[in-house]
C-alpha cells in the first residue's frame, strides 16, 4: 500500500516536471499555426529543431535517463550533455523569440522587446558572462560539496539540471544567436569565447577522470570524464561550424557591396 | 574597368591573391593545425592506441595547455575551412601559399605537442614502450621537416613573387 502511494506520488512528480516542456511545444505549435494563417509560413526546420530540442531537454528530467541520473555519475554527465548542451543548440535554433515577436500582438510584443533589452537580459547574454555561467558554473559543482548533495537531493538536482539548460541557452544564444541580438558581440570575440569554453570543459573533464569526485565509483567517473570530453568536443564543433558559417553569410554582404562599387565606378 | 580583375591569360586573379595572401597563409595555418591534431586523436589515441587519455605524470600546466590547444585546433580545423571556401567565392585561394600554411602549422603544432608537451609537461608519452626515443626522434625530426617545407613555400610565395599588374 505505501509502495504504490510513493509510486502514484512518483508519477505526479513526474506529469509535473513534464509540464514546462508541454507548454514549450504548445506555444511554440501555436506561433507556428498563427504565422501559417496569416500567409507568412515558418521555416519547418525551426519547428523541427524547437521540438527536437524541448525533447533533448525534457529526457534530463523526466524519464529513464532523468531517473539513471540521480544515481550513475556516466549517465547524470549524459544528461548534462542533452540538457546542458545538445538541447539549448537546438532550442536556439527554434528561434523561439523571433516567432513570439511575429505571433502576439503588439502589446505583449512590447513588453517583451523592453524584457529582452533590459540590463540584466542584456549583461546575461554577453558572452563571457554566458560562459562564466555555463562552464563556470560546471567547476562550482564538482569542485565543491554540492556534487554530493546533488546525488542525494533530488530538489538540488533538478535545480541544477534547470541551470544547465538555461545557462546553456544564454551561452549558446550569446555564441550563435539567431533571434534578434541588439548588442551582438563581434567575431573573434565570440570564437575566442567559445574556444576558452571548450577548452574549461575538456580540462575539467579529464580533471573528473583524475580525481573522481566525492562518492562517485572510479571506472563511473573515468566513463562519465571521457563521455564528458567526446561529446562536448561534437556539441562544440556544430557551435563553432554554425558561427563561422554566421561569420561567412555576413562577408558575403561585403562582398556584394564591393562589387556593386567597383561597377560604379567607370574607371581605376 | 577596375584593376580589380587583374587576371590574365591563366585566369588566375593576381590582384586578389595579393590582397589576401595574409588569409591564405592563415586558412593553411589554421587547418594544418587542425589536421595534425585530428590525425593524433583519431591514429594515435584511437586506433593504435598509444596515445593516453591522461597520464598521471601530467602536471596542472600539461592538462590547461592540452585543453587549450585540444580546442584551439578544434575550432582551428573548421574556421581555417570556412576562410578557404571565403577565398574561394573571392577567387583568391592561392593554393601553393596555403600549402605552405599547412605545412607550417602542422610541424609547428606537432613539434609542440612533442617537445614541450609530451616531453617537458609529460601530459602522455607517444608509446608506453621501455624505449620511447626512436619515437620522440621521428616525432620531432618529422615535425620539423614540415615545418622546413611549409617555410619555404611560404617564403616562395610572398607578395614581391607576385607579378605585377
Amino acid at each position: 500500500m505505501h509502495d504504490h502511494v510513493s509510486a502514484s506520488g512518483a508519477l505526479t512528480g513526474e506529469v509535473l516536471l513534464a509540464v514546462p516542456f508541454a507548454c514549450a511545444l504548445v506555444f511554440y505549435g501555436c506561433g507556428v499555426v498563427i504565422q501559417h494563417r496569416r500567409g507568412r509560413p515558418w521555416p519547418w526546420r525551426r519547428t523541427v529543431s524547437w521540438a527536437v530540442g524541448v525533447v533533448v531537454a525534457a529526457a534530463g528530467f523526466v524519464g529513464p535517463l532523468a531517473d539513471a541520473a540521480h544515481g550513475g555519475f556516466t549517465a547524470h554527465m549524459a544528461a548534462h550533455v542533452c540538457v546542458g548542451m545538445l538541447a539549448p543548440l537546438l532550442l536556439v535554433q527554434g528561434a523561439p523569440v523571433t516567432l513570439a515577436l511575429r505571433s502576439l500582438s503588439v502589446v505583449p510584443a512590447r513588453r517583451l522587446t523592453r524584457l529582452l533589452s533590459s540590463l540584466p537580459a542584456r549583461l546575461v547574454t554577453t558572452p563571457i558572462v554566458a560562459a562564466l555561467l555555463n562552464v563556470g558554473g560546471l567547476w562550482v559543482l564538482y569542485a565543491t560539496p554540492l556534487q554530493e548533495s546533488m546525488q542525494a537531493d533530488p530538489l538540488v538536482h533538478l535545480a541544477i539540471m534547470a541551470h544547465f539548460l538555461l545557462a546553456g541557452y544564454l551561452f549558446t544564444a550569446a555564441i550563435i544567436p539567431v533571434d534578434p541580438a541588439p548588442h551582438r558581440a563581434g567575431f573573434p570575440l565570440r570564437m575566442g569565447v567559445v574556444v576558452a569554453a571548450l577548452a574549461a570543459h575538456g580540462i575539467l573533464a579529464k580533471t573528473l577522470y583524475a580525481h573522481p569526485p566525492a562518492g562517485v565509483g572510479t571506472a563511473d567517473a573515468q566513463a562519465g570524464a571521457m563521455l564528458m570530453y567526446y561529446a562536448g568536443d561534437v556539441v562544440d564543433a556544430a557551435i563553432i561550424a554554425l558561427l563561422c558559417a554566421q561569420w561567412y553569410r555576413h562577408g558575403a554582404h561585403g562582398i556584394r557591396r564591393a562589387t556593386l562599387r567597383s561597377r560604379a565606378v567607370p574607371s581605376g | 574597368m577596375t584593376a580589380s580583375t587583374g587576371s590574365g591569360r591563366t585566369g588566375i586573379d593576381h590582384h586578389a591573391r595579393a590582397a589576401h595572401s595574409k588569409r591564405n597563409l592563415w586558412s593553411g595555418i589554421l587547418f594544418g593545425v587542425g589536421a595534425v591534431a585530428f590525425l593524433d586523436e583519431a591514429v594515435f589515441h584511437q586506433l593504435l592506441r598509444w596515445h593516453h587519455f591522461y597520464d598521471r605524470a601530467t602536471s596542472e600546466i600539461g592538462l590547461v595547455s592540452d585543453g587549450l590547444f585540444h580546442a584551439v585546433s578544434w575550432a582551428a580545423t573548421i574556421a581555417g575551412l570556412f576562410l578557404l571556401a571565403d577565398l574561394r567565392r573571392r577567387d583568391a585561394f592561392w593554393q601553393t601559399r596555403w600549402w605552405g600554411g599547412v605545412l607550417l602549422g602542422a610541424g609547428a603544432f606537432q613539434l609542440y605537442d612533442g617537445t614541450v608537451q609530451h616531453k617537458w609537461w609529460g601530459i602522455h608519452q607517444i608509446r608506453y614502450v621501455p624505449d620511447v626515443l626512436p619515437y620522440d626522434l621521428v616525432w620531432n625530426i618529422v615535425a620539423v621537416l614540415l615545418a622546413l617545407a611549409g617555410a619555404v613555400l611560404t617564403v616562395r610565395t610572398r607578395r614581391s613573387r607576385i607579378p605585377a599588374g
